[in-house]
């Protein structure tokens, strides 16, 4: 794993807001991926990707406090990840809103600021408010009156990203944000995440199909495949001998002139062809 | 305490207010009227997040398993209401423990309640009082309530009203974004737990009012009507609560003149309203739509 090692060395420092050693993933002692070392920084925008059952939203679930590394340490935000860290932000994949929940959407923004606390507080306002300032940091003034159930699928995502931001998170983990989504929106989507890291020096973490995309954003690629994980800059992650190196077969990456890459030699491929 | 309420209040005379009186002066509709109140609050309010959850099946076993609790107690002389209460709770307990991902529970749901309507017929059968007893659990006798029973139901209401006050904001974000509840650090299982004892209670006790195979008219449909009617949860609260005790008062006032079951005056008063408002607001939707496109 070459990759890896390079990556740790380059950006290993005390200011990583995410950092892997050696850490192995898994459910109930199966292991998904292992041995892996990783870290991002502040303001870092970073893809993760893979196949359908790489282990993508393992990492997630990991970083969020919701299932211990089989191995390994990892921290984020200086400790070790628990449930309940309002300094990460999470967008869930997800299914479609039953098109009959006739609730507004920026009660939802809302819950995501008061949503733990318990107890009624009928003449409070600043969860209102904050709920607001995130709608309109990502453009969704307009549809914060609608019901969720009508909303799009871009107008949706913008929405889970609003209640992501509203308790202003350091890291962003969004999974699977684009997958419902037409190239204009998959467009306009990334440039407000990009936005919000550069602006707010927020870390992001994105797991995605296609990396094609996000290339004109990323800081680093986080790519898991076969059980093993590389990370790093993608021109360093996103070359054939890294690749093949990944995989374990002989891969081979092109790229365009505009710097899309087409990943040849996976047979289980998964919209990387350009 | 004796009263003397004249036979020829029954009759009804086109003036509300004497009319209203009339019914006041018999205490068994002053405390059905009680009770129905009380009940509506609690229906309409736990019903939202019945409607939200998407958990009317749910409800509707609740019912079905307290109808088997209720018939057994009977047998031994006890009052139904501890029946229902023993057995709905229980069943929410299984539920909960179930969990809410369970996505085929709808089949394990429905093989659990006809198993307990069948215990529930055979323990009536074994009970030598068994229609009355098995027509007013399964079809609601408010106008048999008596004081104590208000007073049980007003404690019980209060609990519950309180147990939702309490989670009312967790319980409205889990109901609608579930992942993300969860990975913010609320306790979701506590809250699946506690959900199902509230509507457990709830139902429980509005069986009194319908019964336990009209329980629908009560737990859901004011509060599906309502999510039609508002899009803030706490209006959708309020107005399930207006629907549910319109829908009981002018039950329990059109029954004492006509002579019919109150439980089919509050359902079908139930039902007209949601078609009535599934109907306008359909129509004005794609009127909206219509004027959208007409004005590029």
């Amino acid at each position: 794993m070459s990759t890896t090692g390079a990556a740790t060395r380059q950006t290993g420092g005390s200011s990583d807001l995410i950092v892997g050693e050696d850490v192995t993933a898994g459910y109930r002692g199966k292991v998904v991926w292992k041995n892996a070392s990783f870290s991002f920084g502040r303001g870092e925008f970073v893809a993760v990707i893979g196949p359908n059952g790489a282990g993508k939203t393992t990492l997630f679930r990991m970083l969020l406090g919701l299932q211990p590394p089989i191995s390994g340490s990892l921290t984020i935000l200086g400790s070790k990840p628990k449930k309940g860290n309002d300094r990460i932000g999470y967008v869930p994949q997800r299914h479609i809103i039953d098109s009959d929940t006739n609730v507004e959407s920026q009660e939802l923004v809302r819950l995501g600021a008061s949503g733990k606390r318990w107890g009624l507080n009928p003449f409070s306002h600043w969860d209102s408010k904050a709920a607001k300032r995130a709608m309109d940091a990502v453009g969704s003034e307009d549809i914060a009156r609608r019901p969720l159930g009508v909303l799009s699928g871009g107008e949706l995502q913008r929405i889970f990203l609003a209640e992501a931001l509203v308790s202003n998170p350091d890291v962003l983990l969004l999974d699977e944000p684009l997958s419902n989504l037409d190239i204009r929106r998959e467009t306009e989507l990334l440039h407000l995440v990009n936005d919000v890291v550069r602006n707010r020096g927020v870390t992001a973490l994105l797991i995605a199909h296609n990396i094609n995309p996000l290339m004109p954003h990323l800081d680093k690629v986080m790519y898991i495949a076969n059980g093993k994980v590389a990370t790093g800059p993608p021109s360093k992650v996103l070359t054939s001998e890294s690749l093949s190196e990944l995989y374990g077969i002989e891969i081979e990456v092109l790229r365009d002139p505009h710097g899309n890459v087409a990943i040849i030699g996976v047979e289980e491929h998964h919209g990387d062809m350009l | 305490m004796t009263e003397v309420c004249a036979l020829s209040t029954l009759v009804f005379r086109w003036n509300i207010f004497a009319d209203i009186q009339n019914i006041a002066c018999w205490a068994f509709m002053r405390n059905a009227f009680y009770a129905g109140t009380l009940i509506a609050v609690v229906a309409g309010v736990t019903g939202y997040f019945v409607v939200l959850r998407r958990s009317a099946f749910t409800a509707h076993a609740f019912s079905e398993i307290g109808f088997a609790g209720a018939a057994a107690v009977i047998l031994v002389d006890i009052e139904p209401i501890y029946g229902l209460l023993a057995g709905s709770i229980l069943g929410g307990i299984g539920i909960a423990i179930l969990g809410r991902r369970a996505s085929n529970r709808d089949t394990q749901i429905g093989i659990v309640l006809a198993f307990s309507l069948g215990l529930g017929l055979l323990f009536l059968s074994l009970y030598s009082g068994f229609d009355t007893e098995a027509y007013s659990i399964l079809f609601g006798e408010i106008l048999g309530v008596s004081l104590s029973m208000v007073y049980l139901t007003a404690y019980a209401c209060v609990g519950v009203l309180l147990a939702v006050a309490f989670l009312y904001r967790p319980l409205l974000f889990a109901s609608l974004d579930e992942d993300v509840a969860e990975a913010k650090g609320l306790p979701m299982f506590f809250l699946g737990m506690a959900f199902m004892l509230v509507v457990a209670v709830s139902v429980s006790f509005a069986v009194q009012v319908t019964g336990v195979l009209l329980i629908f008219s009560l737990m859901v449909t004011p509060a599906a009507t309502a999510s039609y009617l508002a899009k803030k949860p706490q209006r959708a609260i309020i107005a399930s609560v207006i629907i549910a005790l319109a829908t009981t008062w002018s039950g329990l006032f059109i029954s004492y003149y006509a002579g019919y079951p109150v439980s089919f005056f509050i359902t079908a008063e139930a039902f007209g309203l949601y078609v009535l408002v599934r109907a306008v607001s359909g129509a004005l939707k794609s009127r909206v739509r219509a004027e959208g496109l007409a004005s590029p």
